[in-house]
């Protein structure tokens, strides 16, 4: 019978980590998920599972202390918050470019600049297009409960290791900072050396013996060579878009209007549809579970049976744009979010469709 | 009479000419070849092949690791 | 005596080492670079740990270090090689984990990675590498520039008021608690060379004994950079470099 506690997301993340068999956090302190490697640091992992526990001088050197965990083919991650997650762009491209995989955890605030602690959804440009230089994606994750803040960990894990790349949970301030009720995963041993011989033994670092030497790079200096690599890294993301795909319809099947939100804002929007329908407005949700790949294909599907799509972020407006290449004009999308750390209520959001919707 | 004969080898087409052996070397045994290897360098050569003593401090300031030395005790 | 019966086997005393690939070094002639690699090689060879050992290279001229010394590499961003080495050597506290770095990497972007990384006392080997200049970018200003000399970005020579002082990043590190053995060596001379591979592998030995940051600084040229001959950079280093950089072991314990 598995136990179900109550716990905070950021605890979660640091727990769950434990319990997948993660090798290595490396980390600096930010708010709001210093709980991440508080928790780490007070649980002691490595007298229990021997899992490496690091705070680092700065976000730099921990995204690149994860560097160079990954390069020995170990489950290694790090977690942050925007201005953190910022620090940490240039080591995530070397990973991606690298193809190492590993977990990054943003657990997102407002910004831009210092901003401000309380919670936020502004950085979906920076996770699911790049944020680094280059051309690169990472696969990513968007919790909407402390359940999920356990689960994306190890599904974060899984996905990176499959297919060599950078995984992402994209969190925020809510998620981070909020205590629920959450099942917890039974305890997996860490890869033995031999594991990880069998499962990256192609590439990891592992001492030469018996092999090539492998090396762990990004640079290629002659221009064709670099092309055939990026074009490699493009069918990889195409694959990943083709397989990885992860969203939660509720609600869609005799809806006029589709709320489209992730995380905390997809918490929210569930109220604000029971509250619509009190008034009689059928109303679905549509929630990416992965914003990075974008459910772009079931929110096309929905076009032909709803009057529109309203993007529910706490952000300016980010999301949104991914749901206007989904729809592609075919029927109207709007926006409504809020900023610098406010978080939208269930009624204004019904207001916000009604106005917009002229309903 | 030294009581050892040394000999260089040099991977000419390896060298770069860079001529720190030529300098490193006490017996003034090696200088740079008047002719260039495929890549245009002067590559070294041992010029006094009777005076080495294969005490290998060419092969030691070597860059490009291209210096082979061996040493016989000639007593 | 003909040279063939000096060229045998059995009186082979110095080849190139079995650890250092058929790849030509893309180094400038005379680079510094090049005798290390050598002498790093060697040192594995020797201690038979080719495959307990894994480098990590920097950004910078050696970046690809990692195609000429045949154990696993990984490169690092630039500065970053000390997080690199610390999160693979805290994985892999068996093996013998180095850092290959420049002057810009280590002394100027990399500044707060290894003295964070000496200051925690990482089990790693780190091999520093100064010649007072940006080698591959095109012979700019480094932390260690000497006042006076001239780069691509001190045309009129380097002006304390402008650029601030000549950084003596050894002695700093050489500091902190989590030092164990901190060293200044050069390679221009045979004698410099057998001091530098000594002190190498006193480094590389001193992995085993888990005492923290084992720090190898080599004073060397850039000749290209500093646009002179190999030889006569070799003089210049002596005649301006070793004044401000002394040779000689800093810290042992």
């Amino acid at each position: 019978m598995a136990e179900v506690k109550l716990m905070k997301g950021n605890e979660v993340i640091a727990e769950t980590a434990i319990r997948c068999g993660c090798d290595g956090y490396f980390g600096y302190p930010i708010t709001p998920q210093s709980e991440v490697m508080e928790t780490l640091m007070l649980r002691k992992p490595w007298e229990e599972t021997g899992m490496v526990v690091l705070q680092a001088e700065s976000e730099l050197a921990a995204i690149n202390m994860v560097y160079g965990g990954a390069s020995c083919g170990k489950k290694v991650m790090t977690s942050s918050s925007s201005p953190g997650i910022s620090l940490k762009q240039e080591g995530i491209t070397y990973i991606a470019g690298a193809e190492l995989p590993c977990l990054v955890v943003d657990v997102m605030r407002g910004g831009p600049g210092l901003g401000t602690i309380q919670p936020s959804q502004s950085d979906y440009f920076q996770a699911t297009k790049g944020g680094g230089h280059g051309d690169y994606h990472l696969i990513v994750l968007a919790p909407a409960s402390v359940q999920e803040m356990s689960d994306f960990v190890v599904l974060g894990f899984e996905l990176a290791f499959k297919y060599r790349n950078p995984a992402m949970v994209l969190a925020d301030g809510v998620i981070g900072q909020m205590m629920e009720k959450v099942v917890l995963p039974d305890y997996t041993p860490r890869w033995t050396e031999e594991e990880i011989e069998k499962m990256s033994g192609d590439w990891a670092l592992t001492g030469k013996k018996n092999r090539q030497h492998h090396i762990i790079t990004s640079l290629e200096l002659e221009a064709p060579r670099q092309e055939v690599f990026n074009e490699k890294l493009q069918r990889k993301y195409r694959e990943i878009e083709a397989n990885e795909v992860r969203y939660e319809a509720l609600y869609c099947e005799d809806a006029d209007y589709i709320f489209v939100a992730y995380g905390s804002c997809a918490r929210i929007c569930q109220k604000s549809i029971q509250l619509a329908r009190e008034e009689g407005i059928k109303v679905g949700l549509l929630r990416p579970i992965t914003l990075y790949p974008f459910p772009t294909q079931p929110i096309s599907d929905l076009c032909s049976k709803v009057k529109g799509f309203l993007s529910v972020e706490m952000s300016a407006g980010q999301m949104v744009e991914d749901v206007r290449l989904a729809v592609d004009g075919r029927v109207k999308v709007d926006f409504y979010g809020r900023m610098g750390g406010v978080v939208p209520t269930p009624e204004e959001i019904v207001v916000a469709l009604k106005n917009k919707f002229k309903i | 009479m030294a009581k050892f004969r040394g000999a260089v080898v040099v991977d000419t087409e390896h060298c770069k000419g860079c001529s720190l052996c030529v300098v490193a070397c006490p017996t003034k045994v090696l200088d740079l070849h008047p002719n260039v290897n495929g890549k245009g360098y002067h590559y070294a050569y041992m010029k006094n092949p009777e005076a080495c003593i294969g005490c290998a401090s060419c092969g030691l300031v070597c860059p490009d690791s291209v210096i082979t030395v061996y040493k016989k005790n000639v007593e | 005596m003909e040279l063939t019966d000096i060229i045998k086997e059995e009186n082979l005393v110095l080849k190139k080492s079995k650890l250092l690939t058929d790849n030509v070094m893309h180094y400038c002639p005379g680079c510094t670079h090049g005798v290390v690699h050598k002498l790093i090689a060697e040192v594995i060879e020797e201690l038979n740990i080719q495959d307990q050992t894994i480098g990590v290279s920097p950004v910078g001229c050696s970046v690809f270090a990692y195609n000429y010394i045949d154990i696993d590499w990984a490169e690092a961003a630039h500065g970053r090689a000390p997080a690199v080495a610390t999160a693979i050597s805290r994985l892999h506290p068996e093996k013998y984990v180095f850092t290959y770095q420049g002057d810009g990497d280590l002394a100027s972007i990399g500044c707060a990675e290894i003295m964070h990384a000496c200051n925690r006392g990482e089990n790693i080997v780190v091999v520093f590498i100064n010649n007072a200049i940006y080698g591959m970018t095109g012979g700019q200003m480094a932390p260690t520039t000497l006042l006076g000399q001239v780069t691509s970005t001190t045309p009129y020579g380097r002006d304390a008021k402008l650029n601030g002082f000549p950084m003596k990043i050894t002695e700093l590190l050489a500091q902190l608690d989590g030092t164990c053995y901190v060293t200044r060596q050069s390679a221009d001379t045979p004698a410099a060379v057998r001091k530098t591979k000594n002190a190498l592998k006193k480094a590389f030995q001193n992995t085993r004994r888990q005492k923290g940051v084992s720090f190898v600084e080599v004073v060397g040229t850039c000749n290209s950079g500093w646009k002179m001959s190999p030889v006569d950079a070799n003089k210049w280093m002596r005649e301006h470099m070793f004044e401000k950089y002394p040779l000689g072991d800093i810290k042992d314990i």
